[in-house]
């Protein structure tokens, strides 16, 4: 364990430093000093329209999704006290991509370019108001958990209908590809419109660290030192649901990083839930930069998606983990 | 001055009464411990008094904010759950967590240091609470409960699972506190340990109050065949009560 201000400070220093990486790389070869300078100033030229509407955008939502995947993985294991849980759990992302899935089904996504963000906020705006009528009064972990697993199911199932009843091969086909989750294309409109949600949200979660600290010891025990569940549980959902709503709205499903990233920085942070929230905020946002500039490099002309290298990369680290515990366990 | 006020305190489970009609008050300089068999009602008075439980009548506690509530009274809940591997002074730390936002200031750190001296965890400091034993791990989740400093202490079985050495030094604590003027209830199963060391026990069976008194009188004879089915041996030394289970009567 590291001191929370130096391990804060280092990831921060991580993060400003893969988001100049994300500015500066890309197939347009800018000279460096022309691209940055390009960034601040207003004429028209082709240089800072590729920084200032491509690049720059990019840039933004790498580094705001990452952050809310993160910090929201991490208040949710918190929260259900179990590091498997991840932010999409609670099935708010996959009610924002069924949202999502309906636009571009429906071709309002084409015709109106905010029509997709909007369905899939519209999505995650429902599912909390369906957990929050499932999960029971009581504040308990465990009715969430069910109820989250009901809502992604049946959303998920609605995703799937939609596929399978489809005419049009090319709505198909665009739904399947905005379904791996990429930040190619997104423009400063997308920025404005999840910022404010995704800030909201992160406001929320931050708030919640002391008592998810409390909540390490149980619920009854939390209770007895003040903590109310009703309403921890309601910033949580509230939280979530904000935040990753507006980040699916905008770049698609992007499994794994909240999973991960509380994980591998659990043991930096003395595993207290409140240090954690912070750290795996930036995290999250350094492995998402990290991640977008990787497929940029790796594949420049094959438009390879952000949510399938994160699943690359996740997955065995999630089979490592399960392989771990099964040692101790055993 | 009552800490506890309980009055015609039921919970239900179903329609099935789990908790029926428990009135009593508990005051400054009780340690009083709860007995009853498996199933009598034990956690649930515990949690029952402190609202954690949808009940019927009045709990003085209940009726209170969680954070007035917590300031309080202090509750150490059965189930020994540490979901993270956090060090033991971060979890005894929490205990000061209804005493305000912020960092931990002088007095708070006071109260951290007391409570690990008070379970004899002052070498346990840095050490990983989840790589300890389960009887050290009870004793860092007493002290965490010591740290909130409450006039009032509800403890679930707090004894369960220490060894001799921990288990006495946990009672005697646990009569210190109220001889200092606070008040501590905790239900027990081990009879000698609560005959040696409560000042008051309630006896529950079945959801009602058996008895309610000094531990010679509660662990009457009689009493002990009808609720607990056994019977055992008796003594006054110059070292107080003994009681000591001897055999099952049905």
């Amino acid at each position: 364990m590291i001191s929370q201000r130096l391990l804060l400070s280092l990831l921060g220093l991580l993060v400003t430093v893969l988001f100049l990486a994300s500015l500066l790389i890309g197939p347009a070869a800018l000279g460096l000093s022309e691209s940055l300078a390009a960034l601040f100033t207003g004429n028209g030229g082709p240089v800072v329209l590729v920084m200032q509407e491509i690049r720059l955008p990019r840039a933004i939502l790498g580094l705001l999704v990452g952050a809310v995947l993160g910090l929201s993985g991490a208040a949710m294991q918190g929260f259900l006290r179990n590091p498997l849980a991840e932010p999409g759990l609670i099935g708010v992302s996959s009610s924002a991509a069924l949202g999502a899935v309906l636009a571009l089904q429906t071709g309002l996504a084409a015709a109106f370019t905010l029509a997709l963000p909007l369905a899939a906020l519209t999505g995650a705006a429902l599912s909390v108001l369906l957990i929050l009528a499932l999960a029971g009064p009581r504040g308990g972990a465990l009715s969430l958990i069910l109820a989250g697993i009901a809502i992604s199911a049946l959303t998920g199932a609605g995703t799937q209908l939609v596929l399978n009843l489809s005419a049009n091969p090319f709505a198909v086909m665009e739904i399947v590809y905005w379904m791996m989750g990429s930040l190619a294309d997104r423009s400063m409109t997308h920025v404005w419109i999840a910022a404010p949600f995704m800030l909201a949200g992160s406001v929320m979660l931050i708030l919640t660290g002391r008592a998810l600290d409390a909540l390490t010891l149980g619920e009854d025990a939390a209770q007895s030192m003040g903590i109310s569940l009703r309403r921890l549980r309601l910033m949580i959902i509230l939280g979530t649901a904000s935040a990753i709503g507006a980040s699916v709205a905008v770049a698609g499903a992007i499994g794994f990083v909240g999973l991960v990233i509380p994980h591998l920085l659990r043991p930096l942070t003395g595993g207290q839930p409140s240090r954690l929230l912070p750290a795996a905020m930036l995290g999250g946002a350094a492995m998402l930069l990290a991640a977008d500039i990787a497929v940029r490099l790796i594949a420049p002309d094959q438009d390879l998606k952000l949510g399938v290298l994160t699943a690359l990369i996740g997955a065995p680290f999630f089979l490592h983990l399960l392989w771990r515990m099964r040692g101790v366990e055993a | 001055m009552n800490l506890l006020h309980l009055e015609n305190l039921t919970v239900k489970r179903g329609t099935c009464p789990v908790l029926d009609g428990i009135s009593l008050t508990v005051g400054q300089g009780e340690f009083v411990g709860l007995i009853g068999p498996n199933g009598a009602g034990k956690t649930t008075l515990l949690r029952a008094a402190l609202g954690l439980l949808p009940h019927q009548g009045q709990a003085n506690l209940a009726a209170l904010s969680p954070q007035d509530r917590a300031r309080i009274a202090a509750f150490l809940p059965q189930s020994r759950d540490i979901a993270w591997p956090v060090t033991v002074e971060a979890i005894v730390s929490l205990g000061r967590v209804p005493h305000g936002t912020g960092p931990l200031h002088a007095q708070d750190r006071a109260a951290i240091d007391r409570a690990l001296d008070r379970m004899g965890l002052a070498g346990f400091r840095g050490r990983t609470a989840t790589a300890l034993s389960g009887g050290e791990q009870a004793r860092v989740l007493i002290a965490r409960a010591l740290a909130q400093e409450t006039p009032l202490l509800l403890a679930d079985e707090p004894v369960a699972g220490l060894d001799p050495a921990a288990q006495i030094r946990t009672m005697q604590v646990f009569a210190d506190l109220a001889a200092e003027g606070r008040a501590v209830i905790a239900s027990v199963h081990d009879l000698g340990l609560a005959a040696r060391h409560c000042t008051r026990l309630i006896m529950l069976e079945t959801g009602r109050i058996a008895a309610d008194g000094p531990p010679r009188e509660v662990l009457s004879d009689a009493l002990l065949a009808r609720v607990f089915g056994v019977q055992g041996f008796h003594a006054e030394t110059s070292q107080g009560h003994i009681f000591q289970p001897l055999s099952v009567t049905r």
